[in-house]
């Protein structure tokens, strides 16, 4: 009983602990005071009218997408790719493979950031076609690592079963392979487009001038003292993420259900 | 008469609006054999589980050797558990998993290894205690799980379906090593499984249970001769159960051909369940049994053959060492001894007590 | 047989991490053991041991390892409750407890300013319980709150796949067996979520060791780490590739170490008795 209690108490802690902080950024973007926002100054939604119209914050909003999705596209593709490749290869190449991939991962965000910057200054001009590829480069390996596995995992047997049929080597890979790893793809995308959304340190070193993420964006806007509209934006951010978090959950528990039906 | 150690009072246990056990009244006597049979989802692993303290009941008490355990913590009953799937520490070798509870119970260090090389020596694995969990095959691994049981000296030792994973020779050489196991040890086994085939190879006692409620409690010959209702008499071995009316004291009239049977008490003109076992109907040539039929197939199963005969309109299965070609008109013979009669039951979940 | 796809498929990808990550990192090497005129030099990877930039390195190690702690900490409890509350598939609970990861990492820092201004939320709600205020903006204290916070998730997550993963029966084996729910937590769930914890830790601690935004957002110039020097020497005034180059090829070299040792430890550990 005592147990059941602290468990439920340390719950709640913790739960409190990790939503203050958007909770503060949510009255935030409410609050009219506009020169503490700890002080309440009345209700307003003048910050999300402002939001609108702010092209700063609309454009880097746009720019962080874009970056994030083109990214997350070309790295699931190449990541994809490998993976499917390296199925026949020998261990050596796989485990050289995979430990290439890793490097990005225990390599800190700001060397991989400053090593892409050292290549591009070099080489050419800062542009948003080099924050796209330091993006790839930073998010692949979440690619690889997610797809890798689902490729250990699967049974070589339904693809010689679907050449057994008499498809082609391509249609059996369209048709057979790539849905039976689709889940790791998905992830892998959605990882890698998350933590795309979320970089700074890699954006801050290759980013153009004039051209901003979010992050890069607050970074430079703080400076200058926060304007509301970001809080209204993170709001909006907030409720957002947690449609889409509520829409995953409700599918995989319709899937976890039906699976349970059947045994 | 022999003790009783544990005792279910009135247990009842629900998962949301699903009952699972209700008011359950069991009690289980020291140094038996003890099988909780049924189904799946019957309600047998949550006893074995109320029991174990790891799932606490509704309603209702366990009484073990005079005390109620009802609220003890499982680490605090004197009764240890062989789970289904080993569950054997992964990370630790298996000298270590075996000391584990020795070790919570601060005994010396001498007497942790004479007790860790005893215990491998009963369960045949001498010479394994470095050995890794994940090194060892399945069979090997339950074994070691059983001894890491066994070597905190319970007064009782529940297993869960501990052969359930184990291929089909391997259940078998483990059934007698269980049962060699029980006998050396002098301890109760409480087992829960839903092979009736190893309940009726290693029980003393067999407990049937279905959707929660008791069936029939009995030595397995009582379960398999005589079984209480249909639901025993068809999870029990293959049987051919057929309503019935009683006519009267040993005379059942089955399909409209009245059959001499030696039950009473049944009364008059009353409906009945019968239960013929295969092996004990006899097919003779067409005009020397009690009903006529004609087979309808026949397929060789190794001890025997297994036949349908089709007659009175009901296809009998048969099991017999002579083959009757499919085609063949047979007669049907049982004797009056193998006729088992049974009260049709009120509704499909029906109790029946019988006390062991 | 015909065999699964090709060695062409894995091209384009080799091709890729050729040119943006192997060379670049050759870049880093290059240009740390080279002086502007180019000629051959330690003095870039040898200045880690100077004052200036051996002292923010201690102190982001420092405080790395505090911060790897505080979640440590907070979370092995968290995943384990998590844990049981998601055997009933209660993975909404789950859900709630990481959802903060997918707010930006500069919005939930630049909350924190919010809540650790000398006028912000935290001195508010300590005046109207009418306790005396803390100055934690720009302090040592802020930096780490902050990062604990932002680095939270990728701790927790892995602990608690880790602990979810372990078996119920393996559990209630050693409950059985007569083990209290303290020594189940140390004899058998802390061991066997021991893979989690390890890239936990790891994710926690190399990102924590190369920061330099929070330092920037909540330690206002007074904190500064590591990460702050390198980004100096790169974006600054007086910018000095090659010094910036050999910072962080130490600081790799540093974390490399930290991490075999830390690996090392780990082995030992596993090695004798539990008990």
């Amino acid at each position: 009983m005592v147990k059941k209690f602290t468990e439920k108490f340390y719950l709640v802690f913790m739960f409190v602990l990790l939503y203050m902080p958007i909770a503060v950024l949510i009255m935030s973007s409410f609050n009219a005071s506009e020169k503490n926002k700890a002080v309440w100054g009345g209700f307003t939604l003048s910050a999300y009218k402002a939001l609108i119209k702010d092209e700063i914050i609309m454009s880097a909003l746009y720019t962080t997408f874009l970056l994030a999705g083109g990214a997350a596209l070309i790295a699931t593709v190449l990541g994809t790719l490998l993976c499917i490749g390296m199925m026949n290869m020998g261990k050596l190449f796989k485990s050289t493979m995979i430990g290439i991939a890793q490097i990005p991962l225990l390599n800190s965000d700001i060397v991989t950031g400053i090593s892409l910057m050292l290549l591009f200054t070099r080489f050419t001009d800062l542009s948003f076609g080099t924050m796209l590829v330091a993006h790839v480069t930073y998010i692949i390996p979440y690619v690889v690592l997610s797809v890798y596995p689902k490729i250990m995992q699967l049974n070589v047997s339904i693809y010689e079963a679907a050449l057994d049929l008499g498809a082609s080597p391509l249609f059996a890979m369209r048709k057979v392979i790539i849905p039976d790893i689709m889940p790791g793809i998905l992830t892998g995308f959605m990882l890698a487009f998350t933590m795309s959304l979320d970089d700074f340190s890699v954006t801050y070193f290759t980013k153009a001038p004039g051209i901003n993420t979010m992050s890069t964006m607050i970074n430079a806007e703080y400076r200058k003292g926060i304007q509301t509209e970001i809080y209204a934006l993170s709001t909006i951010i907030f409720i957002v993420v947690l449609i889409v978090l509520f829409i995953i959950n409700r599918r995989s528990e319709k899937a976890f259900r039906i699976e349970n039906e059947r045994v | 008469m022999a003790k009783k150690l544990i005792d279910l009072v009135g247990i009842t246990k629900s998962y949301g609006d699903r009952v699972i056990i209700d008011d359950m009244n069991l009690f289980m006597n020291e140094n038996r054999f003890l099988t909780l049979l049924g189904p799946s989802g019957c309600g047998k692993t949550t006893t074995l589980r109320i029991i174990g303290g790891f799932e606490s009941p509704d309603k209702g008490k366990v009484i073990f050797d005079g005390k109620d355990i009802t609220d003890t913590a499982p680490n605090e009953r004197p009764l240890n558990t062989v789970f289904q799937k080993y569950a054997l520490f992964t990370h630790m070798n298996i000298e270590e998993n075996i000391a584990f509870g020795l070790k919570i119970k601060k005994k010396s260090k001498s007497y942790i290894s004479d007790k860790v090389k005893y215990a491998l020596k009963l369960v045949n694995l001498s010479g394994y205690e470095k050995r890794m969990p994940d090194s060892l095959s399945g069979g090997q691994q339950q074994r070691i799980a059983i001894a890491r049981a066994i070597v905190n000296e319970p007064k009782v030792l529940l297993l869960d379906e501990p052969l359930g994973a184990l291929d089909l020779k391997l259940r078998q050489d483990m059934q007698y090593e269980l049962i060699r196991l029980k006998n050396e040890l002098g301890i109760t086994f409480i087992y829960v499984t839903h092979d009736q085939e190893e309940a009726l190879t290693m029980s003393d006692t067999i407990v049937v249970m279905n959707k929660g409620y008791i069936q029939q409690i009995g030595t397995p010959e009582d379960i398999y001769n005589e079984p209480q209702n249909a639901f025993v008499a068809d999870f029990i071995g293959e049987s051919n159960i057929i309503g019935a009316t009683m006519v009267e004291d040993r005379l059942v009239e089955i399909l409209g051909t009245r059959f001499k049977c030696v039950d009473e008490g049944f009364g008059n003109n009353k409906p009945v369940d019968v239960v013929v076992r295969p092996e004990d109907i006899v097919l003779t040539e067409p005009d020397y049994g009690i009903i006529k039929g004609r087979v309808m197939s026949a397929i060789f199963k190794g001890v025997h053959y297994e036949m349908e005969v089709l007659a009175n309109g009901f296809e009998w299965l048969v099991h017999s060492t002579v083959l009757k070609e499919p085609g063949t008109e047979v007669g049907i013979f049982v004797d009056p001894f193998n006729i088992q009669i049974m009260n049709k039951p009120e509704s499909e979940d029906e109790e029946v007590l019988v006390e062991e | 047989m015909k065999k699964i796809g090709s060695k062409i498929l894995t091209g384009p990808y080799i091709i890729w991490m050729i040119i943006f990550t192997v060379i670049p990192l050759g870049l880093i090497v290059y240009y740390a053991f080279t002086n502007s005129g180019g000629a051959f030099t330690l003095d870039n990877v040898v200045s880690i041991a100077d004052t200036v930039n051996a002292k923010p390195l201690w102190l982001s190690f420092k405080m790395s390892f505090e911060i790897t702690v505080i979640c440590f900490l907070l979370s092995f409890p968290l995943a384990i409750i998590l844990s049981k509350y998601s055997k009933n598939k209660n993975s909404i609970i789950v859900m709630a407890f990481i959802l903060p990861m997918w707010m930006n990492f500069m919005l939930r820092t630049l909350a924190w300013r919010l809540i650790l201004l000398n006028n912000g939320f935290l001195n508010r709600a300590f005046e109207i319980f009418g306790l005396n205020s803390v100055y934690l903006m720009n302090t040592k204290a802020a930096v780490i709150l902050g990062t604990a916070y932002d680095y939270f998730p990728f701790m927790l997550l892995p602990i608690y796949n880790a602990v979810a993963k372990i078996d119920e029966d393996v559990i209630s084996a050693a409950r059985d067996l007569g083990a209290s729910g303290v020594v189940v937590i140390r004899r058998i769930i802390f061991p066997l979520a021991m893979p989690g914890i390890i890239s936990g830790i790891t994710m926690v601690f190399v990102p924590s060791m190369s920061e330099f935004v929070i330092a920037d957002m909540l330690g206002g110039g007074k904190v500064y780490m590591i990460g702050n020097a390198i980004e100096q020497a790169f974006n600054s005034g007086y910018a000095d590739i090659h010094l910036g180059s050999g910072l962080s090829l130490s600081l790799m070299g540093l974390i490399v170490i930290s991490m075999l040792i830390y690996k090392f430890f780990d082995k030992g550990e596993e090695g004798h008795g539990i008990w």
